[in-house]
């Protein structure tokens, strides 16, 4: 089923963090296998990204054989490997013991950067971004919440995830959002099942671009960033997506500044929406936007078909 | 509770005589009350008003608290805050004035066979689904499968609605104060639905039967549905429902088109009315 939301503070910053958790915990009962954020800052400078990648899977590491050594050669090899491309680690955060957060000044080629510290065996970027910092793992938004500290993230806009795996392993590899490798900034979340997308991805794959899952929302992220790496905006990029995409889905994509939805043709999958002056609020359910608001809101459904794209 | 002679109970078609199956026997007498009483249904007093705020209760108790002030005689109810909680004020089957100040998540008000239900907010998918007789007003806008195969009543958003309104909509009425998504009366077998707004894509596909009313565009019609000729009878009955609620076709009764079946799709004429019977 999984539950999906988005907020966009306009003209403002608030404690992103906590509002999705709120969010996504209110939806709970539609996922309760991972959860997902992805939450986005005021932007650095051009050359300073963050990048959020993990060295192990969590069961993994709870349990693996000698795994404390192997993480800890695992990070050793980013480390190296950062430094051959001459990307600068600012700041190193351990976020749990198997997933980091580094602060890089880097003005390299951003793929190949991806692809030298994806190439270590078992390391996963999580996202790259100058805003963007990709927070996923398994149980529910309070506990990944709790574990990553993201109550007191201040930001400009978010979209996250409550996962019912059907589909994929219950992992981290295979809970949203995604990141649209290897583009700075650009995240998805989605409900819902594309049924065209081994061959639009063969079309992907073809045009230079790696998966890292095979879930059909990842395919979302990559089409979008793709079309606007080819100069697309956002709005067109998503409103050819609906002609496409085959299946039924309701998907959130965010870039730096940006957010956007859109809907199938059917409008097979639910999603509500609230719009304010300075704030809009997504989600699956209005239980879930009702939680961060204890007043009475006026919501609506968008309807079949339909793209909208909100700037900060 | 009626008190019905054995003679009327023979007029009325029932019988007190032993069945003589070998694994069943079943008995009846029309002096015991509870064989011609509902099950979960009271008798209200509409004089009688009570209030409760939900905020921190879950669906169930909510309902709970619903039926057991229904079960103590209260026929006037005020439900606060009910916080778009999901499956709220479902198969409530007897009369009820019910008050929920706020917005429901999915499945609010499904499976009810009475009461009149006012909805200050809004309500998510499948509003009223199964709904068999009362009213449910929602003042703001609804969410797609806005009275899902509903049977009678009257079900009445002042607002917009989503998608595939009145899917597989068996009778009563369903009313639109704005517009309506795709698929709205897709399947439709029996009675009435009035949208004062516009209507999506495919409307009225695949439908068996039944009547939809469109004050504004209709972007397409589903396979099946014509435009049929307004009469006087349509009009007089628009005029009098929507007076009711207090809503009005923008641009007047007499000009909103009126869809049914085309009747090419299904071939019912052919068969018989038990087999009809069979197949609704």
């Amino acid at each position: 089923m999984c539950g999906i939301a988005g907020l966009i503070h306009r003209g403002g910053t608030d404690n992103i963090g906590k509002e999705m958790t709120s969010m996504l915990q209110a939806m709970k009962h539609r996922g309760p296998d991972s959860t997902g954020f992805a939450l986005y800052s005021k932007p650095l400078s051009k050359k300073r990204y963050v990048m959020r990648f993990k060295v192990a899977e969590g069961a993994e590491a709870r349990s693996g054989f000698a795994i404390q050594e192997q993480m800890e050669a695992r990070k050793a090899a980013v480390d190296k490997r950062l430094q051959e491309l001459d990307a600068e680690i600012i700041k190193a955060k351990a976020a749990t013991e198997y997933a980091y957060s580094y602060e890089l000044k880097f003005d390299g080629d951003l793929r190949e950067l991806a692809s030298y510290i994806e190439d270590i065996d078992d390391v996963e970027i999580l996202s790259v971004g100058h805003a963007l910092e990709l927070v996923k793992d398994l149980g529910d938004a309070t506990a990944v919440s709790d574990q990553y500290g993201l109550n007191k993230f201040n930001g400009t806009h978010a979209i996250g995830h409550t996962r019912m795996a059907t589909e994929s392993d219950v992992d981290i590899r295979s809970a949203h959002p995604y990141w649209a490798y290897p583009f700075s900034d650009v995240s998805v979340v989605h409900n819902g099942q594309l049924t065209n997308y081994w061959g639009q991805r063969r079309e992907l794959e073809r045009r230079g671009h790696r998966f890292m899952s095979d879930c059909d929302s990842e395919l979302i992220a990559v089409y979008i960033a793709d079309a606007i790496n080819e100069g697309e905006d956002l709005h067109a990029a998503m409103q050819r997506s609906i002609d496409q995409l085959d299946g039924v889905f309701t998907y959130l994509i965010a870039t730096s500044d940006q957010l956007g939805m859109a809907k199938d043709v059917m409008s097979a999958k639910p999603m509500v929406l609230y719009e304010s002056d300075d704030f809009v609020g997504l989600a699956s359910e209005e239980v879930a936007i009702r939680s961060i608001f204890p007043h009475e809101i006026d919501t609506f459904d968008p309807y079949e078909g339909e793209v909208r794209v909100w700037q900060t | 509770m009626a008190n019905v002679s054995e003679h009327a109970s023979h007029d009325m078609g029932m019988h007190t005589e032993q069945l003589e199956g070998r694994t069943q026997q079943v008995f009846f007498s029309a002096t015991e009350e509870e064989n011609l009483s509902q099950p979960f249904t009271y008798d209200v007093d509409f004089g009688r008003e009570a209030e409760f705020d939900a905020r921190e209760m879950a669906s169930g108790e909510v309902n709970s608290k619903i039926k057991d002030l229904m079960k103590d005689g209260y026929g006037s109810i005020t439900v606060r805050n009910p916080g778009a909680k999901h499956s709220v004020a479902v198969g409530i089957l007897n009369r009820l004035n019910l008050v929920l100040d706020g917005s429901l998540g999915y499945f609010g008000c499904g499976l009810i066979d009475g009461p009149n239900i006012r909805i200050t907010g809004r309500v998510g998918w499948s509003c009223a689904e199964n709904m068999m007789a009362g009213t449910v007003v929602v003042e703001k806008n609804a969410g797609s499968t806005f009275g899902a195969a509903i049977r009678g009543g009257d079900l009445v958003c002042k607002g917009s609605v989503g998608a595939r309104t009145g899917i597989d909509q068996k009778g009563g009425t369903i009313i639109v104060g704005g517009d309506t998504g795709a698929f709205s009366g897709f399947m439709m077998q029996r009675g009435r639905m009035i949208v004062l707004g516009n209507a999506g894509k495919n409307l009225g596909d695949s439908m068996y039967d039944g009547t939809i009313y469109i004050g504004g565009s209709i972007e397409d019609l589903g396979v099946d549905a014509v435009v049929a000729e307004m009469t006087p009878l349509d009009c007089e009955w628009l005029g009098r429902k929507l007076s009711l609620f207090g809503l009005e076709a923008p641009d007047g009764i007499e000009n909103m088109t009126k869809i049914v079946s085309g009747k090419q799709l299904w071939n019912y004429d052919n068969l018989e009315p038990s087999e009809k019977k069979l197949i609704l």
